[in-house]
């Protein structure tokens, strides 16, 4: 158990719950990171942050601060 | 009958392709009422009855973007007879994410299934019946890029509009059925039978702009409630998150009857480029390198020789036809160059010796300079003088040493210069053709002025920036459409979001320093509101190329030559973006629900040349008809207020220190006393600077030296400006004038971009007011440290200098994190 936020670059995982409320919350979700789907993280920026993930088959590109409100399997 | 269909989809669908095919060139452009967001409408080809509105590019129809406020306002309260949904056939699962909620809308749906190609090549399978039957509605296979089905899908839509109302198929959970029954019962059961389901989803999120709109008694709101947090506690979650999770497991279920995935094996080329271009290593090289082009192309090379063309050529004396005899030209203007350098050099030297040079130099202005020059040699120191004249390059250096001698001097003073007429095909410009004309028909002088220096040159400050303006738009449609773009946010992001912009807040303000208009222009590629408000704001603090005229009067004249001045003005222009940005961030303006940047990155493609050529045209084109209005009139205000005025008891037209103009500066001219510049000539010439920044110094050569006409640097009034400024207050003058409100033609952009009265002035007002303010701390310091005044002005100085910085290091009273939880 951890976060996106703290998953290792090319690794797969599944999404456990996604925490906090509100904006950036509904927005990821709205956007197909939900309970039960699996995230690959693809890249990180070269300056450190965002984080590039592969989700439902496309690409999305998170800030840390949001991806530590997904908690993943 | 006439048909409207809404073209809705998610943004990198293909919509604006599908949106130019279906509608040609008939098509218009502009912002949603009072907002940034573009809006555009036209007419299906070969069918006038039908028109299409193309909505912003889309996610879903939650209240937290100004895009998707505005689309789903439009689809709830104008009611399109028919949405078009357009989605991408390779990425099925995120664009049913919006279908799920269009259904639901109660207006019939058309899916019109895009990239259907690039599906096919990947070996994989849509089941178009399946879809239909498990979404309530028709749909369609297309290829926008391809033109397949296009208008076939369009006139579904338009048949449908007629059809029967959809019917969505898709059913939540028992518990937010139950809970939804109630709602419709309790709050909705009075609108048409086909919305109330979307409405009574909208009060179970408890969307408040939805709930405002219908106005539920709060009894009935109380009673909802209970029903919804019955849910929440049932299922452990909120219950937007509840309605999303729940959308998304529909989407799952039925994907697996309607799409045949081929087992993904090799990478893409989209997954191929992205591993270079965004690599940890590379990815910043190659950014600079790609802005270096785009700002080598539209700012340096190619946008200047196209602003030159039409400011000075076409708006100015005019050019030489496809370039022939310019080369011609230039020769020949570089040696009467060198001949004007001999002899200044010669009459120096005379004037070094004692020579009394008054005479020749005005006989040499005169209609008989040849006379003049006899009359100089005659005398017999003359005949044995002997100067040095210097050839310099670029870059100053000395790279021929001339000797010159009382004849040599002759000739060098009395050399014809040339006329580019003269050489290959001239092209003579507007204002000169149109002066010849008013001439020829006697035209009174005042209309001449009126015509020329107001309506044409109002006209030129509109038209001047637009092939500049069109250059930059090509590459901006280009980055857009291949998808680089969202690449420069997702590099940038961490730099720029510490001062409250977007990552693609960097290319407005790298075009800024070339020209703010289309800098300004720039931001329509920014997606959130704020970000894009934000950087309309600040972009001009950046001196673009028309401020380093003053840069270079303000340096020659009063500070000496120093090298530091014009590093120093970027880094004040930089430092005022970063600074406002800080501060803006803090306001009530730009707190509060900061648009989350959770970004798709979409497949890199090749864009096509149409997509990218109609790109360019809508955005000039929406220039010169939103700006063109207010740059006009502004130009043609601040022309009559300098060339009218009380002189010797009437009015009429009269020089520009008798002007209207001239009584404005004098009686604003104590605003700036503060500032250590409290003339009205200053004050006039920073008025006049905004019909365009490079005519402050044309101005100071007409209230300061009585000269007509001066060169760039306004060399010729150095001295005198030397007399009337210290080094402080034209410094604080420089600062002023860098900072504060662009000229009008970038007003104009900011207008149109803000497309928001209150937006534009608080824009306008926020640049004076800052600039005002920290020309004011400049000088006030100044005074104290250089001279140890102190008075009144230091102490207003010092509160001002201690409020920004605590607005700058402030805590963000609303951080990001603090307003999410409290799930505002």
């Amino acid at each position: 158990m951890g976060t996106l936020k703290t998953v290792k670059t090319g690794d797969t995982v599944k999404v456990a719950k996604i925490n906090g409320a509100g904006a950036v919350k509904h927005r990821l979700m709205e956007m197909g990171i939900t309970k039960g789907s699996e995230v690959y993280v693809r890249k990180v920026a070269p300056l450190g942050d965002p984080i590039e993930v592969t989700i439902r088959g496309y690409e999305l590109s998170v800030r840390k601060e949001d991806a530590e409100m997904v908690e993943v399997e | 009958m006439a048909v409207t269909i809404a073209l809705a989809g998610n943004p990198n669908s293909g919509k604006t392709t599908l949106f130019n095919s279906l509608t040609g060139s008939n098509q218009f452009v502009g912002n949603w009422p009072g907002v940034t967001v573009e809006k555009k409408e036209g007419k299906l080809k070969g069918r006038k009855d039908v028109s299409v509105m193309d909505l912003p590019g889309i996610y879903s129809l939650s209240p937290y973007t100004l895009e998707e406020v505005v689309s789903r306002n439009y689809l709830v309260d104008e009611r399109p007879d028919a949405i078009l949904n357009i989605i991408d056939g390779t990425n099925l699962e995120r664009n049913l994410y919006l279908t799920t909620q269009l259904v639901e809308l109660g207006i019939p749906v058309v899916l019109a299934v895009n990239m259907i190609d690039v599906v096919e090549k990947q070996g994989d399978k849509i089941n178009l019946d399946a879809l239909s039957r498990e979404l309530g509605c028709k749909s369609i296979e297309i290829s926008a890029l391809k033109g397949t089905n296009v208008m076939e899908a369009a006139n579904l839509a338009a048949e449908s509009a007629s059809g029967s109302k959809p019917n969505p198929k898709h059913k939540f959970s028992g518990s937010v059925e139950h809970a939804l029954a109630h709602i419709e019962e309790a709050a909705v059961h009075s609108l048409p039978d086909e919305q109330q389901r979307w409405y009574a989803i909208k009060i179970f999120e408890r969307d408040e702009k939805i709930i405002e709109k219908l106005k539920i008694s709060p009894d009935t709101l109380k009673h909802i409630e209970a029903d919804i947090q019955a849910c929440e506690k049932e299922m452990d979650d909120d219950v937007e998150s509840i309605v999303t999770s729940q959308r998304y497991q529909y989407i799952d279920s039925i994907i697996k009857d309607c799409s045949k995935k081929k087992k993904k094996g090799d990478l893409s080329t989209s997954d191929k480029i992205d591993r270079v271009v965004t690599n940890r290593w590379l990815a910043l090289p190659i950014f600079a390198i790609v802005m270096f082009i785009v700002y080598y192309v539209s700012v340096t090379t190619v946008g200047t020789i196209a602003t030159d063309w039409a400011n000075d050529g076409v708006f100015g004396d005019g050019w030489h036809l496809l370039g022939i005899g310019s080369s011609q030209y230039e020769e020949a203007a570089g040696e009467f160059e060198v001949e004007a350098i001999k002899a200044d050099a010669f009459l120096e030297a005379a004037d070094e010796s004692g020579i009394d040079t008054s005479a020749v130099r005005e006989g040499l202005e005169s209609e008989d300079p040849d006379s003049a020059v006899a009359e100089f040699q005659a005398i017999p120191e003359v005949a044995g003088l002997l100067a040095d004249a210097y050839i310099t390059d670029e870059d100053g250096e000395t790279v021929e040493t001339i000797s010159v001698n009382a004849a040599s001097f002759a000739d060098a003073a009395l050399a014809p210069e040339p006329d580019p007429a003269e050489y290959g095909v001239w092209v003579p410009g507007v204002p000169i053709l149109l002066e010849g004309f008013l001439t020829a028909v006697n035209c009174a002088e005042w209309l001449q002025s009126l015509i020329l220096d107001g309506i044409v040159a109002g006209v030129g400050a509109v038209l001047g920036f637009v092939p500049q303006m069109l250059i930059l738009f090509i590459f901006l449609a280009f980055l857009e459409s291949c998808g680089y773009m969202a690449r420069i946010a997702f590099i940038m992001d961490r730099i720029f979001r510490k001062f409250g912009l977007s990552g693609k807040g960097f290319i407005p303000i790298l075009i800024g320093t070339g020209c703010g208009v289309p800098g300004i222009m720039a931001s329509r590629t920014i997606e959130s509101d704020k970000d894009r408000k934000m950087t309309i704001i600040t972009t001009t603090f950046i001196p673009c190329s028309a401020k380093l005229p003053i840069i270079a009067l303000i340096t020659g004249a009063i500070l000496g030559g120093a090298a530091w001045v014009a590093p120093l003005s970027y880094f004040i222009g930089f430092a005022a973006i970063v600074c406002s940005g800080i501060i803006l961030k803090k306001t009530k303006l730009f707190s509060g629900d900061v648009a989350p940047f959770v970004m798709e990155l979409p497949n890199y493609h090749m864009p096509t040349v149409r997509n990218i050529l109609s790109s360019m045209w809508e955005r000039g084109w929406s220039f010169i008809k939103k700006a063109g209005t207010i740059i006009l009139l502004a130009t043609i205000f601040v022309w009559f207020t300098s060339s009218f005025g009380w002189a010797d008891g009437s009015f009429g037209m009269v020089d520009m220190s008798d002007s209207i103009l001239a009584v404005i500066g004098s009686g604003i001219a104590w605003i700036f006393s503060p500032l250590g510049w409290g003339d009205w000539k200053a004050a006039v010439a920073a008025i006049t600077g905004l019909i365009a920044k490079e005519n402050v110094v044309g101005t100071f050569g007409i209230l300061y030296g009585n000269l007509a006409e001066v060169s760039e640097d306004g060399a010729e009034i150095w001295s005198l400006l030397a007399v009337s400024f210290t080094t402080l207050s034209a410094f604080s003058f420089l600062v002023f004038n860098l900072l504060c409100a662009p000229c009008f033609a970038a007003m104009g952009a900011i207008k149109r971009e803000m497309n928001n009265t209150g937006w534009f002035w608080f824009a306008i007002g926020y640049q004076c007011v800052f600039a005002y303010l920290v020309a004011l701390v400049i000088y006030q310091f100044g005074m104290l440290f250089t001279q140890g005044a102190f008075g009144f002005g230091t102490v207003v100085a010092f509160l001002i200098a201690a409020g920004f910085i605590f607005m700058l290091f402030k805590k963000d009273s609303k951080s990001s994190k603090a307003a999410f939880a409290t799930g505002q």
